[in-house]
């Protein structure tokens, strides 16, 4: 993408990326030498198993649970549960029996190993088929059907709470101009330690993350997509507790962007610090064979920090995420860096500053889909001024040439979806794009000028502040409330009791696959 | 005077309202008429409607003004009005030293699932809001500011933990009146863990909340929009400090 010119200095730039590196790699270490419950049950989900007791508590679940509770998954479950197979017909059936303690879970040897080996990697491996054509149909319909015709791509999120009323939601969206649908989830979901199962009806302000409701809405939308003339991409979170096996469940049904944020988890959500990199290094990679778009979360943190001073937190986060995630095998083209329109509008010049603050990213990132988020702080209520306040933002968005543009609602936080709100914040963007299409081409910020400044004085701050984390270690620096003003020590929040130091004999054959080991 | 009022459009006494809404039908003269049938029922008079626009195949939505044939009696409306006094951050200093004579404890917390922080964080963070420092600020006031997403029963260990006068909660997210039950919960595990002597100030804030709703939700009281960080710290005060004291 070629962006408007921001003159930046280049030594800071190389040096901002240094520090990153450096910053990340002992996280990196801990997530390449830990496992988790959940990446342990995304490879059972990879392996086919789907399903739910009568309690609706997963049979990867049940199932990981008993191989945790007799032989710990230190070692991988895949070995002791493939052995296990080798008395009964199918996952699912073996879980029924281990879900009622009737199986004995050990670690085979020799013979009976490499025996469980193949039937893992088997299994597994057909995940990863249905991963890879999941990844060529998109390819494929795109191809037929087309892209956006425009920059950015319009990104609009659906939240009934029941998937059989979002469809049709969905399909309006799209119809009425939506590129891009994400659908919400439930409140909470990301603190449930397993995926819902199935069509789901009742959710609290979204809709749950389920296999099934991801089958639904792709269907659908590729009929819209056929109907309107462009491939409308879907959204979903794999963030929280789950986060692998949401990725796994993601890059089999066709999903095309994923909410994934390298510390959202840790700071929003009160999840432990490293499960949360444990489960996004392998969710990341995930995403990198689906060819997902990560979406990731900054724009939260200007939501509990003030924009302004906060802004170069914003930058370290993203070149730490970007970081995580090349690391991750993820390339430039599937980063949706996150970054938003939250400076107070009482403050003066605030426009000139959001739009330093967008070039530095625009400018920064110059091959990622970067994803520009609407204000929701300064959301008052005052639906008019927050059309205005929309419209500004979305001024900006076109203005520093941003990717992926969510619509901002001015009834943020009060009533969402508000249909008409939706119709009135569709045809704001409408507008802005078509007035100011090229704009981008003219706009080129003087390089002795307040925008040029600002954005130099905040990825100074950030190299700044890079240096301190590179000091202090990553982990510190989270406990110590850098980011977003939380303190998230890393034996604190949830989910730790599901994290364990992977064993000499650790093996998992998604990890194998993943990290590209040969066997 | 008169204590009775109507709406202003451009005139005094004109009643002129402004409102829009969406009816699930196609655009259509029958769906322009249903607009104007709804807007007199709801009691506007000679009203108009100044825009109509399809919102899909299925949805229309209306602009219309007209005048209300309803009046309002100022007397007759209840509010909650301030029942304690102001007091600045050093008579608040002052009252809980000199009369207490130890810091007055305050925890807060978004309970539930709500991550947003801002409420909580405007009253409780040194930083405060609008010009104006938080709770933090208060050299008498110890604050323990337990962030996003508490569960309920966590708030209650951490609170009985730390000795808490007060315990203030902050709920932002509305979706489904999330913020009502995630009170009652609160307020019920409080009662169900604490005898009413040993019980913390439950207070509760939020932009939707309605603050005579405090003996329904089971709280001592309901702070709604532009609430500022002096007003709670006046109103711990009042409660904690100078109603015991009358008490005692």
């Amino acid at each position: 993408m070629t962006g408007p010119l921001l003159p930046l200095d280049a030594d800071l730039v190389v040096k901002a990326r240094r520090l990153a590196a450096k910053a990340a790699e002992p996280v990196v270490e801990l997530a390449r030498t830990h496992t988790t419950v959940s990446v342990e049950r995304a490879t059972l989900r990879l392996a086919g198993l789907t399903g739910a007791d009568p309690d609706g508590i997963p049979w990867v679940n049940r199932l990981a649970d008993a191989v945790q509770e007799q032989v710990g998954i230190e070692h991988g479950i895949a070995l002791p549960v493939f052995h296990a197979l080798k008395d009964f017909p199918d996952l699912e059936r073996l879980a029924h029996a281990a879900a009622a303690g009737g199986v004995r879970f050990a670690l085979p040897e020799d013979a009976a190993a490499e025996a469980a080996r193949a039937r893992a990697s088997t299994a597994v491996g057909a995940g990863f088929d249905r991963i890879d054509a999941s990844r060529a149909l998109r390819s494929k319909l795109v191809g037929e059907i087309g892209d956006p015709p425009q920059r950015p791509w319009i990104y609009l999120i659906v939240a009934t709470g029941d998937i059989y009323e979002d469809i049709p939601q969905a399909q309006a969206a799209a119809k009425a101009g939506a590129d891009v649908i994400a659908v919400i989830r439930s409140t909470g979901q990301s603190l449930l330690d397993y995926v819902p199962e199935g069509a789901t009806r009742e959710g609290f302000a979204g809709t749950y993350a389920t296999g099934e409701n991801f089958r639904l809405m792709r269907a659908a939308l590729d009929e819209t997509s056929r109907e309107v003339g462009r491939y409308i991409r879907l959204t979903n979170y794999a963030s929280g507790l789950c986060m692998p096996e949401i990725a796994a469940l993601a890059g089999m049904h066709r999903l095309d962007m994923m909410l994934n944020d390298s510390m959202y988890g840790i700071l929003f959500r009160d999840i432990n610090p490293i499960r949360t990199f444990v489960d996004q290094r392998f969710s990341r990679q995930v995403h990198a064979r689906a060819g997902i778009i990560i979406n990731t979360g900054e724009d939260n943190y200007l939501t509990t920090a003030d924009a302004v001073e906060a802004a170069h937190t914003v930058t370290v986060s993203q070149l730490l995420n970007e970081r995580f995630a090349h690391e991750a095998g993820l390339p430039d083209e599937l980063l949706g860096l996150g970054h938003a329109f939250e400076i107070n509008p009482e403050v003066p010049e605030s426009f000139r500053l959001e739009l330093a603050h967008a070039l530095l990213a625009r400018q920064l990132f110059p091959d990622a889909p970067l994803k520009w988020m609407p204000p929701t702080k300064h959301m008052t209520g005052d639906v008019f001024r927050g059309n205005l306040l929309d419209g500004f933002f979305n001024l900006a968005g076109v203005m520093t040439g941003q990717s992926i543009l969510l619509v901002g609602m001015m009834t943020e936080a009060v009533v969402t979806p508000w249909l008409s709100d939706r119709d009135i914040a569709l045809q704001n963007v409408r507008y802005v794009l078509s007035a100011c299409a090229g704009l981008a081409e003219d706009f080129h910020p003087p390089a002795d000028g307040f925008i040029a400044g600002r954005a130099n004085h905040v990825l100074g701050e950030a190299v700044d502040l890079l240096g301190k984390i590179v000091d202090d270690g990553l982990l510190n620096a989270i406990a110590d409330g850098t980011f977003g003003i939380m303190k998230r020590p890393a034996d604190g929040g949830r989910g730790l009791d599901g994290v364990a130091k992977r064993a000499e004999d650790y093996w998992n054959p998604a990890a194998s696959i993943l990290d590209g080991v040969t066997e | 005077m008169s204590r009775i009022v109507r709406p202003y459009g451009d005139t005094t006494g004109d009643g002129m309202v402004q409102m829009s809404f969406t009816l699930p039908v196609p655009h259509d003269k029958r769906a322009e008429g249903a607009a104007l049938q709804l807007a007199a029922k709801m009691g506007l008079d000679g009203a108009m409607l100044v825009h109509a626009k399809p919102i899909g195949e299925n949805y229309t939505f209306f602009v219309v003004y007209g005048a209300t044939t309803h009046l309002v009696n100022l007397d007759e409306v209840q509010v909650v009005e301030r029942d304690y006094p102001h007091l600045s951050p050093k008579e608040v200093n002052d009252a809980v030293r000199g009369k207490l004579g130890r810091k007055l404890t305050v925890v807060g917390a978004c309970i539930g699932t709500d991550a947003h922080t801002v409420g909580i964080d405007a009253i409780l963070n040194i930083k405060g809001v609008a010009g104006e420092k938080g709770l933090e600020y208060y050299r008498e006031l110890r604050v323990v500011n337990l962030g996003a997403q508490v569960a309920v029963p966590d708030l209650v260990n951490r609170a009985v933990d730390e000795g808490a006068d007060a315990v203030l909660v902050s709920q932002v997210v509305t979706q489904k009146d999330a913020h009502l039950h995630n009170t009652r919960e609160m307020s019920a595990a409080f009662r169900e863990a604490l005898p009413p002597n040993r019980r913390p100030l439950l207070v509760v804030g939020g932009p939707r909340f309605d603050e005579s709703a405090a003996a329904e939700l089971g709280v001592d009281r309901i702070f709604s929009r532009g609430t500022m960080p002096s007003d709670v710290a006046s109103y711990l005060v009042h409660r904690l400090v100078f109603a015991k004291e009358e008490a005692a």
